[in-house]
């Protein structure tokens, strides 16, 4: 399988490179690089889904935002996404639906805590595959 | 590019090192960096010059874009970066003051000795870790209505002291009194209020802690002595911890938001997540009122935890509150953006004083400082990493010359978390810590080896280099005993 996404070193926070064949998939990996720094996805079921509708300036904001959204989620509802469906992105708009499971302390050892996506070092890139690169604030 | 440091920076003296603007172009003053010569080569390493330098792009900013020693990489802003900016024609970054609006440190001081304390020092670490709520995805024992969280975002500290947690004695010792002005509600966003309600009253985690320390030197017994430490041996508690998943989405939104008018106002910048807007236009009023919500709520926070941490204590030394002393010596601020007086080139101006992991740091005489230290100076934490030390400082003429009333924050990260989590097992740590005598309790054991020591610069030697700059002098130094971890 192609590489879904990599963590990258940097001292205070942590920086991710994600890719895919299109950039919904590119997208859907960065989230799912997001996650995996909070908890190990394999212990995660795919019981609960909600929606997200964004509108941003630029894909790259879209980007920091989708992320933020994600957090958001997590942060008031406790839920831990694993899987994205993308069925509309482009350069000011997304449509998606993630599926995962509310946490359970049980079998979720939680990580790390991400506090946001920030626009430091963002890249959205299409020259070679597509790509992007986001650093998380943790 | 430059291949050394050595090629770019004029050395000032031992501690100080200036970035001319010829480094790059755009920049519209100088950097300068508060460092040792050894502490040099990682700043470089760690491009954190770019990001000095990025930072001195921000229209109205005066005199140079300042570096704390303990300076290292962040996002936009430096972490230990300090920036001034005209009130009447400069700009206000939400980047410049972080997601974690008003992440500060608040220092009890207790009656007790290490003597007393040790041997129930695993109790009261358990006790403390049962009565602070603690840890990702934790809720807090408070339940607040919108209505209620709104006054919280108005009355910061003062909202605590009404409901009980709390005296009247630790709002004097808090920088602002725990108040913020000019907060409103108003500016927050539905989603900020939904991730603030039930995280009020919540330690957090990440490199967020609770710790019981001991004095283990004094270098100022006069000063010491104001802040009521009188001996080697003496208990203190140290509260680190900001405004949650609240002040986090009030950054993120606002950086968006502020996105938007760099573009409306022209502003050029090399980072966007330093977006900016004019200090007095409505977006820049906007997220100033936004974020002394975010700062009350903080400030509220560490109270309501002041308030268990006394409940623990009683309960585990089976001692009043009297008997156990527990005043706080002061609770400072270290993600913030302040409206202060300076004189530059001898006209007095409003600045808009960005401290990204920066602390404040007045003089003796400041009417800003609060009675009871009018005569030695605002008291200042230095909280180390877990195993090492953390000190006690106190503000300085030199600090309002030379850095915008400001010194560094803590010890400053070193090894990535990742990197730390390669080389280091949270058992090791935990067992390394031990065998120091520190009792410590985590909520995860990786998050742990996250904020081992070996991640961090040492705090002493960042500690010096404030102190013999002259920016803040050094009071007392503290080595922690229990550390509770979220």
């Amino acid at each position: 399988m192609e590489k879904e996404f990599e963590i990258v070193d940097h001292t205070a926070d942590v920086v991710i490179k994600a890719y895919g064949a299109n950039m919904n998939q590119a997208f859907a990996n960065a989230a799912k690089a997001l996650f995996s720094l909070i908890t190990e996805l394999d212990n995660v079921d795919e019981v609960v889904y909600r929606d997200t509708e964004l509108i941003a300036p630029d894909q790259e904001s879209l980007l920091v935002q989708w992320l933020n959204e994600l957090i958001y989620l997590f942060d008031t509802e406790n839920i831990i996404f694993k899987r994205f469906d993308i069925s509309q992105l482009n350069n000011t708009r997304l449509k998606a639906r993630s599926y995962g499971e509310k946490v359970d302390s049980a079998r979720h050892k939680l990580k790390t805590g991400v506090k946001a996506a920030t626009y430091h070092m963002l890249k959205v890139d299409k020259t070679n595959g597509c790509q992007v690169q986001v650093l998380f604030d943790i | 590019m430059p291949a050394r440091w050595q090629e770019v920076v004029n050395k000032i003296d031992d501690y100080r090192w200036e970035i001319p603007k010829s480094y790059k172009a755009g920049m519209l003053v100088p950097g300068l960096i508060f460092a040792n010569e050894s502490m040099l080569n990682h700043i470089w390493q760690e491009q954190v010059f770019q990001q000095v330098a990025n930072v001195a792009f921000l229209p109205g900013i005066v005199d140079h874009s300042l570096a704390m020693p303990d300076i290292h990489w962040g996002y936009g802003f430096p972490i230990g970066g300090v920036a001034a900016t005209r009130v009447k024609d400069g700009v206000i970054s939400p980047g410049g003051v972080g997601f974690d609006i008003n992440c500060g440190v608040r220092l009890l001081r207790t009656n007790l000795t290490e003597k007393e304390v040790r041997p129930k020092i695993e109790q009261l670490v358990a006790e403390l870790y049962v009565n602070v709520p603690s840890g990702l995805g934790s809720e807090g024992k408070i339940r607040v209505s919108e209505k209620e969280l709104n006054e919280v975002l108005i009355k910061g500290s003062r909202w605590a002291l009404e409901k009980g947690f709390g005296e009247a004695e630790d709002i004097v010792a808090t920088e602002e009194s725990g108040c913020l002005k000019g907060a409103n509600p108003d500016k927050i966003s539905s989603k900020a209020k939904k991730r603030g309600i039930p995280q009020l009253g919540t330690l957090g985690s990440g490199n967020h802690f609770l710790e019981v320390e001991v004095v283990d030197e004094i270098y100022d017994q006069g000063v010491a002595k104001a802040m009521g430490i009188s001996d080697v041996g003496q208990v203190l508690i140290l509260i680190h911890t900001g405004s949650r998943g609240f002040g986090h989405q009030v950054c993120s939104d606002y950086v968006g938001l502020l996105g938007e008018a760099v573009k409306r106002y022209g502003i050029s910048l090399p980072d966007r997540q330093l977006a900016c807007a004019p200090v007095n236009s409505a977006e820049g009023q906007d997220y100033l009122q936004a974020m002394a919500c975010a700062a009350n709520y903080a400030w509220t926070n560490r109270q309501c935890i002041t308030h268990w941490v006394r409940e623990s204590l009683i309960k585990v030394l089976g001692k009043s509150r009297r008997e156990l002393g527990l005043e706080q010596i002061y609770d400072v601020c270290h993600n913030i953006a302040k409206i202060e007086e300076y004189t530059i080139d001898g006209k007095k101006q409003k600045l808009c004083v960005h401290r990204k992991g920066a602390t404040r740091a007045f003089p003796a005489g400041h009417p800003d400082v609060p009675d009871i230290y009018r005569d030695v100076g605002q008291p200042v934490l230095i909280p180390g990493d877990m195993g090492r030390c953390s000190y006690i400082a106190v503000g300085t003429e030199t600090a309002m010359k030379e850095s915008f009333g400001s010194t560094c924050h803590g010890a400053g990260r070193m090894q990535s978390r990742t990197a730390a989590r390669r080389s280091l097992r949270g058992a090791d740590v935990v067992r390394a810590l031990t065998a120091r005598g520190i009792t410590v309790k985590a909520g995860s054991m990786g998050s742990l080896a996250e904020e081992a020591s070996e991640a961090y610069k040492d705090v002493t030697e960042v500690v010096e280099v404030t102190h013999k700059a002259g920016i803040s002098r050094k009071v007392a130094r503290a080595i922690p005993m229990g550390v509770i971890k979220g």
